[in-house]
C-alpha cells in the first residue's frame, strides 16, 4: 500500500495498459496473443542481459561486455548440448560461461585495475573471434526445449498465454526480476551492493570488503548474461550461428539504463521493446514497409528511448570508479 | 538492535553527585598518546606528541592547516601507523590495526567528508556494515526506530527515511555523529566539524557536542577558529609544526593567549634583505568583496595596495579570507564587488589566462590541484603558462627544443632534483614540485607575484631557498604579495604587513621589529 502511494504514476500506468491488452485481447485474441507472445519472446534475453547489468553496475563495474558474455554462452551451450544430448547440460554450461566470463571482467578490473570499458570490449572482441574459430555447422540438437504449462497460472487469459505457457530459461527470467530486486532493495546484500556501486569509501568505512564484493557479484552476476545466450541457441532457435546475439547484448545495455537500474523497470522497458518490435512485424502485411527497415526498429528506438533517458536517470555513482583502499576521500 | 549506545548512560546528575569525583576523573584516562612521531618523507607530520583524554572532556586541537593535527587524529583512528610512540585506549596500549579495530575498542570519527551514502536514507547508512535480518530481509523498521531512538536520546533531530543528499550539510553531519554513536563510541573524533557549516549550525553543533560530554562522551575536535575552542573545549592543545606548543585549560585562557601560542614564540628564521625600494603601485585592491562556497563573504570590504620592489605580507588566523582573496586577484573567483587594478588595467573580472597576460604570477596554495598537472612531464609542467606562447610555439605547432631548454636551465636555476625534466610531476617530492611551481611563476618576469602559503609541506632546506628567490624577485622590481598562516613566514620576508582578519585589514604597519603578541591580539579579532 505504501508503494502505491509512491508509485500513484506506475500503478495508474499498470492498470491502463493491462486494461488496453485486455481490450485488443477481446477484439481479436488471436493476435494479441501471438503479438504478446512475440514480445515476451523478444525480451526474454534483454531482461536476462540486463539484470547482468543491474548486478554489475550496481555494484561499480560497467559491463559493456554483455554482448559478448552472451555470444559465447550461446555458443557454449548449443555445442555442450549438441555432443551431450542433454538440454540441462546445455543450459548450465551456458550460465557457467556466463559467470566465467564475469569472472575476467571482475577480475581484470576490480583486481587488474584495468579500465573497465576496455575490459568489455575485450570480452566482445574475443568472444566474436572464438565463437566464429571455433565454429561448425551441421550440429543439431537432439530433442526440442520442453514447454511447460504452469498449472492454475497458465490458465489465466492472455497473460497465461504470454507468460506460462513457456520454456525453462524465460520462465528462469520471469523469476529472477522479482528476485533481484527484491535482493536489491530489501536484503543485506543489496544494502552492501548498493552502497558499493555508490560511494565505497563510505562502506570501506562500514567494514565492508568492496574489493571482494565487486569481485563476487560481478562474477555470479554474469549467470543471467549466459542464460540469455542458451535462450538465444536452444530456446528462441535451437541451433548457433556465427554472431547471432546481433546486437542484443547493447540493447540490454540500453534497458538497463532506460530501467534506470531497476529490476522491475528493465522488465517493463524490455517488454516495451519487445511489443514495438512484435508490433512492427505485425504491420508487415498490412503497410507496406520494406523488411529492413522492421527489423531496423529497436535499434532505431534504442537511440530515441536513450536520447530521452539520458538526462533522467542517474547511474549508481560510483560505477566505472575503480576502489583503491585508502585513496580518495 | 543490539547496538544501543552504552557509553553514553551515565548522567550528567549521576556523575557530579560522587563525592570522590575530581580524583576519580583524574585517574580516568579514556585516551593517553605518548611520543608519537609520524614523518612523510622529510616532512615530520607529527613530532614527539604527547596528549590526553579524560571520560566526558571535550579536548580542542588547535593549529593552521599544516600542523599535523589530522595526521594525528588519524593514527588514533587507526588510519594511519606511527613511526614511534604509543596510543593507549583505555588501559590497553596494543597498536590500533585498522579503523574497524578503533570502532571495536570505542573509538567514533567523523571525518571531514562525509563517509554516507547520498541516494540511501538515513536508516540505512546507519545500519550499513552491521544489519539486522529476519529470515533474510532487512530489518528497516528497526533501524527507522533506532534512529528516532538515538536522534530523541541526543536531541539530534533527523527524519529516518530522508535521503541523504537531500539533507542540508549540517543535518548529515548529525546523521555521522549518530551513526558513531550507534556503535557506542566512547571517544568520538570530529576532523574539522565547523569547516562546512554555516554560523548557525556550527552553534547547534557546539551544544551537541556540549550534551554528549555531559553524558560521558569524550570528544577530541579539530580546528583553526579560536571561537570554537573557546566556546565548547574543556582544554586545548595547539599544534605547530607537527608540535604540542602548548596544553591549556579553556577557562585559563583567551582568545588572545591561544593566538600568541599559535604564533609561536620561535627564532625568526632571518632573511638576509637589504631595505626595500618601493616603486609604483602595482597591485590596488578597493573595497572588495568575495563570496566563499558557502555563499557567505569570506572577504568582506579589503582594502591593499602593493607597489613594485616590495613585499607585502597578509598574517591572519586561516579561515579569515585568505584563499578567497587570493582565487579572487588570480581570476578564479569573480568577486561580488569592488576592484582589482594592476598597473591601472582593470582585472576584477579576468579569467585566470587573462589574469596571467596582465602580469600576474601565482604560486597558489594547493600545488596538487591548481599548481600542476600530475601525469604531465616537469618540463611541460613548467610552461602549463606559456606552452602557446613564443618560444615554445610557432602558431599551432609546439617547439619541444625549446621547452626542453628552457626546463634544463630552470632545473638548474631552481636546483629541481628530480629523475629528468620529462619525469611525470606527480613523482616528485613536495618541495620539488613546489619549486617547479615557483620556477614557472617566476621565470616569465611577472609584475606581480602571489605567493599563498609559499613554503606549506615543504621540507626545512626548500623553504630557505623558496624565501631566498621571493626576495630576489622583488630586488628585480616585482611586487609581492605574501599571504601565509606562518606568522614566522610574515615576518621574516615582509616588508608590510597587513593583518586580516573577517575578511578585511585590520591593521597595517611596516615590517621588521613587530610585537607578536600585538599581531596575535589583531589576528584574533581584538582590535
Amino acid at each position: 500500500m505504501e508503494w502505491l502511494k509512491r508509485n500513484q504514476v506506475a500503478a495508474g500506468s499498470i492498470v491502463v495498459l493491462l486494461v488496453g491488452a485486455y481490450v485488443f485481447y477481446a477484439i481479436n485474441d488471436n493476435v494479441a496473443t501471438s503479438m504478446f507472445k512475440g514480445a515476451w519472446f523478444f525480451a526474454v534475453p534483454l531482461v536476462l542481459g540486463a539484470l547482468t547489468g543491474v548486478v554489475g553496475e550496481r555494484s561499480g563495474v560497467v559491463n559493456i561486455g554483455i554482448e559478448g558474455q552472451m555470444l559465447v554462452a550461446a555458443f557454449a551451450a548449443f555445442f555442450s548440448a549438441a555432443a551431450s544430448g542433454s538440454l540441462v547440460v546445455g543450459i548450465l554450461v551456458g550460465m557457467l560461461s556466463g559467470i566465467v566470463m564475469g569472472a575476467f571482467l571482475s577480475l581484470t578490473t576490480v583486481k587488474g585495475l584495468m579500465d573497465q570499458i576496455i575490459a568489455g570490449v575485450v570480452i566482445n572482441i574475443v568472444a566474436t573471434g572464438l565463437t566464429s574459430f571455433f565454429y561448425r555447422p551441421g550440429k543439431v540438437l537432439s530433442s526440442n526445449m520442453p514447454q511447460w504449462d504452469i498449472p492454475l497460472l497458465s490458465q489465466i487469459p492472455l497473460i497465461g498465454d504470454v507468460f506460462f505457457q513457456t520454456g525453462p530459461i524465460a520462465l528462469f527470467a520471469l523469476i529472477s526480476v522479482p528476485v533481484v530486486h527484491f535482493a536489491l532493495f530489501r536484503t543485506r546484500w543489496g544494502l552492501r551492493t548498493r552502497s558499493i556501486g555508490e560511494y565505497p569509501s563510505a562502506a570501506d568505512t562500514a567494514g565492508i570488503d568492496v574489493i571482494r564484493m565487486r569481485l563476487v557479484n560481478v562474477t555470479i552476476g554474469g549467470i543471467f548474461a549466459g542464460a540469455a545466450g542458451a535462450f538465444l541457441s536452444m530456446e528462441a532457435t535451437a541451433g548457433f550461428e556465427r554472431g547471432m546475439t546481433a546486437g542484443r547484448g547493447f540493447l540490454a545495455l540500453a534497458i538497463l539504463i532506460f530501467g534506470g537500474w531497476r529490476p522491475l523497470r528493465v522488465f517493463a522497458a524490455a517488454l516495451f521493446f519487445g511489443f514495438t518490435n512484435a508490433l512492427a512485424s505485425q504491420l508487415q502485411g498490412v503497410i507496406s514497409i520494406p523488411q529492413q527497415f522492421i527489423t531496423l526498429l529497436p535499434y532505431l528506438l534504442t537511440l530515441i528511448v536513450l536520447a530521452v533517458a539520458a538526462g533522467r536517470v542517474r547511474a549508481p555513482g560510483a560505477v566505472g570508479q575503480p576502489f583503491v583502499k585508502g585513496e580518495g576521500s | 538492535m543490539s547496538d544501543q549506545p552504552t557509553a553514553t548512560v551515565h548522567s550528567s546528575a549521576q556523575s557530579s553527585a560522587e563525592p570522590a569525583e575530581p580524583a576519580e576523573r583524574e585517574a580516568e584516562r579514556l585516551l593517553d598518546i605518548a611520543g608519537l612521531s609520524k614523518s612523510y618523507g622529510t616532512v615530520r607530520a607529527n613530532r614527539d606528541i604527547s596528549l590526553h583524554v579524560r571520560r566526558g572532556e571535550i579536548v580542542a586541537l588547535l593549529g593552521e592547516n599544516g600542523a599535523g593535527k589530522s595526521t594525528l587524529v588519524k593514527q588514533i583512528f587507526g588510519l594511519v601507523k606511527p613511526d614511534e610512540g604509543t596510543i593507549t585506549i583505555k588501559g590497553d596500549a596494543s597498536p590500533v590495526r585498522d579503523p574497524r579495530d578503533a570502532i571495536r575498542r570505542g573509538i567514533g570519527m567523523v571525518h571531514q567528508h562525509f563517509q554516507l551514502v547520498p541516494v540511501m536514507t538515513v536508516a540505512e547508512n546507519m545500519i550499513l556494515g552491521h544489519e539486522t535480518t529476519s529470515r533474510g530481509v532487512l530489518d528497516i523498521e528497526g533501524a527507522r526506530k533506532l534512529v528516532r531512538e538515538l536522534s530523541a536520546k541526543h536531541g539530534l533531530k533527523v527524519d529516518p527515511d530522508a535521503e541523504i543528499e537531500d539533507l542540508p550539510v549540517g543535518t548529515q553531519q548529525r546523521v555521522e555523529i549518530l551513526k558513531a554513536l550507534s556503535r557506542r563510541v566512547d571517544l568520538l573524533i570530529l576532523d574539522e566539524p565547523t569547516a562546512v557549516l554555516t554560523p548557525q549550525e556550527t552553534d547547534e553543533l557546539l551544544s551537541v557536542m556540549k550534551e554528549l560530554a555531559a553524558g560521558g562522551t569524550s570528544i577530541v575536535f579539530i580546528t583553526h577558529k579560536l571561537r570554537e575552542v573557546l566556546a565548547a573545549a574543556d582544554r586545548v592543545y595547539v599544534l605547530r609544526q607537527g608540535a604540542v606548543v602548548g596544553e591549556v585549560a579553556t577557562s585559563d585562557t583567551d582568545a588572545r593567549g591561544l593566538a600568541t601560542m599559535m604564533v609561536g614564540r620561535d627564532v625568526v628564521l632571518r632573511v638576509d634583505k637589504d631595505e626595500a625600494k618601493p616603486g609604483r603601485d602595482v597591485l590596488s585592491i578597493k573595497d572588495l568583496v568575495v563570496l566563499d562556497d558557502r555563499n557567505l563573504r569570506a572577504v568582506d570590504g579589503f582594502t591593499l595596495d602593493v607597489r613594485a620592489g616590495e613585499i607585502v605580507g597578509v598574517a591572519g588566523v586561516e579561515g579569515n579570507g585568505q584563499r578567497e582573496l587570493v582565487e579572487a586577484i588570480a581570476g578564479m573567483r569573480p568577486p561580488q564587488s569592488g576592484s582589482i587594478n594592476l598597473l591601472g588595467k582593470d582585472i576584477t573580472r579576468a579569467n585566470p589566462r587573462d589574469t596571467h597576460v596582465a602580469g600576474v604570477g601565482h604560486i597558489p596554495e594547493d600545488r596538487e590541484r591548481h599548481g600542476l598537472v600530475a601525469s604531465y612531464s616537469i618540463a611541460d609542467n613548467l610552461v602549463l603558462n606559456r606552452f602557446s606562447e613564443k618560444p615554445f610555439a610557432n602558431g599551432f605547432v609546439r617547439d619541444f627544443d625549446e621547452v626542453r631548454k628552457n626546463a634544463e636551465a630552470l632545473f638548474q636555476e631552481f636546483d629541481i632534483r628530480a629523475a629528468g625534466v620529462g619525469a611525470r610531476a606527480g613523482s616528485l617530492s613536495g618541495g620539488n614540485k613546489q619549486k617547479v611551481v615557483v620556477a614557472r611563476e617566476m621565470s616569465f618576469g611577472p609584475k606581480l607575484l602571489m605567493a599563498a602559503q609559499p613554503t606549506r609541506g615543504v621540507d626545512v632546506g626548500s623553504i630557505e631557498f623558496i624565501h631566498r628567490r621571493i626576495v630576489a624577485a622583488r630586488d628585480e622590481g616585482a611586487a609581492v604579495l605574501l599571504v601565509s598562516a606562518e606568522l614566522d613566514e610574515v615576518l621574516s620576508l615582509a616588508d608590510r604587513i597587513a593583518v586580516i582578519h573577517g575578511g578585511k585589514v585590520v591593521a597595517e604597519m611596516p615590517g621588521g621589529d613587530v610585537d607578536r603578541t600585538e599581531i596575535g591580539r589583531l589576528m584574533a579579532g581584538d582590535h
